[in-house]
């Protein structure tokens, strides 16, 4: 289904569906792959100690960033749109972490005619703790329409 | 009469003389769709990513009317990179700027988008430093500067905006 959420039936205080993944090499390596972005200290566990990261090596702050983008996007379908991202990263994405991004609705507004819905963010990992704090705003289609 | 101390700054002469001015654009390569596909792969993995970014059939029946990309598609992803020829800017004028050599961190970001991008556009891009501020903080005297990236397409359509903020103490 192409339009998932309409701006009428969305209210502040409504929760983002949850969207995880469980990261280690097979998602970094992928991420490295289509990023070009081939980093020591994403790639081997020695060079994330040098990194001072004592578990070794760890994820791509892009990679997170994407996922934001995916839980977004599979909350609002196809024919809408992501319009801005925020956020601040604030913690390690150690390997075989499961993140799972989450937000709440703070606000519903029309802003030159287009349907906003702006939600608080953040990337947590399994034992909870915020890794990426932030904000994001989508536009979506009105039943008006 | 006591000597007065002159006023704590890290902004360098440099930021000064290239704030607001954009530097040189940079042009990707042509999108293909199997860079986006590809590029869904990876950041959906292990799941199928949606059949809007490798379904040409499902997208012409969307209000996009072919496949787009994700919007955190890069479509600047692995560069030819040769030797630089000695008439080459020097890299202040790709938008960079000399600041004082201090400790560091990354202040995050937030990117706005415009239009998605699709198969076979060429998107430009270019930088600047947008703005700066100073303050005291539990770091101490710290500087916070803001950097924009901007990336259009072939028929100068907004992609995305991206305001990134560097700590440095």
């Amino acid at each position: 289904m192409a339009n998932n959420v309409y701006f009428e039936d969305v209210s502040v205080g409504d929760k983002l569906p949850e969207w995880s993944r469980k990261t280690d090499f097979m998602n970094w390596n992928r991420y490295a792959a289509v990023n070009d972005e081939f980093v020591y200290i994403h790639m081997d566990d020695e060079a994330g100690r040098k990194g001072l990261n004592e578990q070794g090596a760890f994820g791509m702050g892009n990679l997170r960033y994407a996922y934001i983008v995916n839980a977004l996007q599979s909350w609002i379908g196809d024919e809408a749109e992501v319009r801005e991202i925020g956020c601040q990263f604030r913690a390690i994405n150690q390997k075989n972490d499961v993140l799972t991004v989450v937000g709440t609705v703070t606000a519903t507004e029309v802003v030159d005619g287009e349907h906003r819905i702006t939600l608080d963010i953040d990337v947590v990992n399994q034992k909870g703790e915020p890794t990426c704090p932030g904000h994001a705003i989508v536009a979506v289609p009105s039943r008006a329409a | 009469m006591s000597e007065q101390a002159e006023p704590e700054t890290l902004v360098t002469a440099d930021m000064i003389e290239r704030k607001g001015v954009w530097g040189e654009p940079r042009v990707s390569p042509p999108v293909s769709e199997s860079d986006i596909r590809k590029w869904a792969i990876a950041v959906y993995w292990p799941e199928t990513p949606p059949a809007i970014f490798w379904d040409a059939a499902y997208a012409a029946g969307t209000r996009w009317a072919s496949t787009i990309a994700p919007p955190d598609f890069n479509p600047f992803a692995w560069p030819i990179v040769t030797k630089k020829p000695k008439s080459a800017p020097e890299p202040a004028a790709q938008g960079e700027v000399k600041t004082r050599k201090l400790r560091g961190m990354n202040g995050g970001q937030v990117e706005t988008y415009g239009v998605p991008m699709r198969a076979g556009d060429v998107i430009t891009a270019r930088n600047r430093l947008r703005d700066w501020e100073e303050r005291q903080t539990r770091l101490g005297h710290t500087l916070f500067t803001y950097s924009e990236l901007e990336w259009r397409n072939q028929d100068g359509e907004l992609i995305k905006r991206r305001v990134s903020t560097a700590i440095r103490y």
